[in-house]
């Protein structure tokens, strides 16, 4: 999977309650629309500075908190393609692969807010265009590569009607 | 070379030799979602061309998020709950029943030995009577109503070895606050983390709860405890399962082992905006308090509003503060209701609201003006978490709660006498 475009920056514990507010997520399932206040309490006009394909950047511990599927699916919404950082929460990084939305992996601190950045995770590299600088990724897991190759595990279930991985 | 209390779960309920960093495919005993999670689950069971869950014995869910209902979205959700409840003919807690993590071990769903999963971050709580019980999304929640078994990595396992007694006014709460300043955050990410040593041995299994609660704001899997007498007389009063306790081995294979001695542990408390930003309370006394929340998941059951009742018994809450109380569940709700702690908490000033989250998590129920400060029994203080980002939430004891609500200001429970 190759992925191209800008690089947003954000710090690390970047949480679910951040990505997706309490004050929206409970009162419906119109992902869209819930897409609309992304990151909001930390960047009120975020939404409309994203380009699909762009990228969310941050550091350590991204996704923490709450289980709510709805911040990978609000993230995905966006027209984010893929989320890079240092590291994850345990129960983001199942739902981000769950929903289909491609986590990378890697350290973050040379990225710069506006970088343009492709993401190819068949070669495990991160080039920085603008600076002309190569990262390698963290490989994920056999076993979520599988879910992501199948296209979630809505898909891997459709297709095998339980887990399926040999 | 032996077992932590993680792997030997996960060997049974996978039927394999399971060591740390494996991949295995494991039976659930027990699936539970709530009404954040669950109306997106049920959408995921019905894509995934679901048709019955894989035992409704095994399926709960919870309405305890939005509980009753502040707005027309929220109530078309809770009405597809209870459809799908009825049509599967799963357990189902509507509104006033209670918090989800109160009621799956009170209502014997989850015993010692349990693998259990549960579409909400504090599934980790039931951890404190030796369940590996762990949150997922509703994608993996719709997966484990339909198959029965989830897969997971075995996790590395941290030992946390308590030890000492903790000092009059001074409990769990401040305790695994204590230990999310020591670990961090994400300190425990993707691993489980073992809570043992005397401090545990003394506690209450309610307070034992409080402490797994929040296992997960240190990153962690889960967070497990061995049964002992107390577990086991717990369990048997709330379910008629039968039941093998799980116990590490001497010589278990740990990723970190950390001593403490807590005899001098003083109150502690979360600052705005992470758990992990620590303060003991002596540094942080007098900073001024507009609300107080007594409940949650995290210390909402009855010996906490015995706690905070004693304290608040005869005497009332400072001019220009209030005070919100939510029972863990409709059985503590009526339990508190009959020792009489309602009516001191009531005539105290407090607000008593329907048994279940409460203003924790933003929807209803006590959201903070700008600029205001939150003392709350809770397990989060993120920005906005309480539905506004521009109010401070402040975690601590309920004492050290219920002291401040006296003063209007963070007040060090050791000051006030009952």
């Amino acid at each position: 999977m190759e992925f191209k475009g800008k690089a947003h920056k954000f710090g690390d514990d970047i949480n679910t309650d951040y990505i997706i507010s309490g004050r929206y997520k409970f009162k419906t399932l119109d992902m869209r629309e819930l897409a609309r206040h992304l990151m909001e309490d930390l960047d009120p006009d975020f939404y409309a500075k994203i380009n699909k394909g762009d990228f969310i950047v941050a550091g350590k511990n991204f996704g923490c908190g709450s289980s709510r599927e709805q911040a990978p699916l609000a993230i995905i919404n966006a027209d984010i393609s893929a989320v890079i950082a240092k590291s994850f929460a345990g129960i983001f990084y199942r739902n981000a692969i769950n929903t289909g939305l491609p986590l990378v992996e890697c350290d973050t601190d040379l990225i710069e807010p506006g970088d343009q950045l492709e993401v190819s995770l068949s070669e495990g590299l991160l080039h920085i265009r603008s600076r002309d600088l190569q990262i390698p990724l963290t490989p994920l897991p056999a076993v979520m590569l599988k879910i992501l190759a199948d296209g979630g595990l809505v898909e891997h279930f459709k297709k095998y009607g339980t887990f399926n991985f040999d | 070379m032996g077992k932590t209390i993680a792997e030997k779960i996960l060997s049974m309920k996978s039927n394999q030799d399971a060591k740390a960093g494996e991949i295995v495919i494991a039976d659930l005993d027990f699936v539970m979602g709530q009404d954040g999670t669950s109306p997106l689950a049920i959408r995921v069971f019905k894509e995934m061309k679901g048709k019955r869950v894989f035992d409704p014995d095994r399926v709960a869910m919870v309405i305890d998020h939005s509980a009753p209902s502040p707005v027309e979205g929220v109530s078309a959700l809770h009405k597809q709950m209870r459809e799908f409840a009825q049509d599967q003919k799963i357990h189902f807690y509507d509104i006033g029943d209670g918090v989800c993590h109160q009621l799956l071990p009170e209502m014997g769903h989850v015993v010692p030995g349990h693998l259990v999963i549960g579409a909400d971050s504090h599934t980790c709580t039931y951890g404190a009577i030796n369940v590996f019980s762990t949150g997922v999304g509703s994608t993996d929640l719709a997966a484990g109503m339909i198959s029965g078994k989830l897969w997971f990595k075995v996790p590395e396992s941290i030992r946390l070895v308590l030890n000492g007694k903790l000092a009059t006014g001074v409990y769990a709460k401040d305790l695994i606050i204590f230990l999310a300043g020591e670990i961090t955050a994400d300190g425990a990410t993707y691993k489980a983390i073992e809570f043992v040593g005397e401090v545990i041995d003394t506690l209450s299994v309610d307070a034992r709860f409080t402490i797994c609660n929040m296992a997960v704001e240190l990153g962690a899997k889960c967070g497990l405890m061995e049964a002992d007498q107390k577990t086991e007389s717990w369990v048997k009063q709330h379910s008629p399962l039968n039941f093998q306790p799980v116990f590490a081995d001497h010589d278990a294979d740990y990723a970190v082992i950390r001593e403490y001695d807590l005899s001098n542990l003083e109150p502690q408390i979360a600052l705005p905006h992470t758990v992990d930003n620590v303060s003991p309370i002596s540094k942080v006394v007098g900073t001024n308090i507009d609300q107080g929340v007594i409940g949650t998941c995290t210390n909402g059951r009855l010996e906490d509003l015995r706690i905070a009742a004693e304290i608040l018994k005869g005497k009332k809450i400072a001019a220009n503060t209030r005070l919100i109380v939510a029972p863990a569940s409709r059985a503590i709700f009526i339990a508190a209701v009959r020792e009489g702690l309602i009516e001191a908490l009531v005539e105290a000033g407090a607000a008593v609201v329907t048994p279940g989250c409460g203003p924790c998590v933003g929807t209803h129920n006590g959201v903070p003006a700008d600029g205001e400060n939150v003392i709350s029994t809770a397990n989060r203080n993120f920005k906005g978490r309480m539905g506004n980002n521009k109010a401070s939430i402040f975690l601590a004891s309920p004492a050290t709660v219920a002291a401040s609500m006296l003063r209007g200001s963070i007040t060090d429970p050791r000051e006030i006498t009952g």
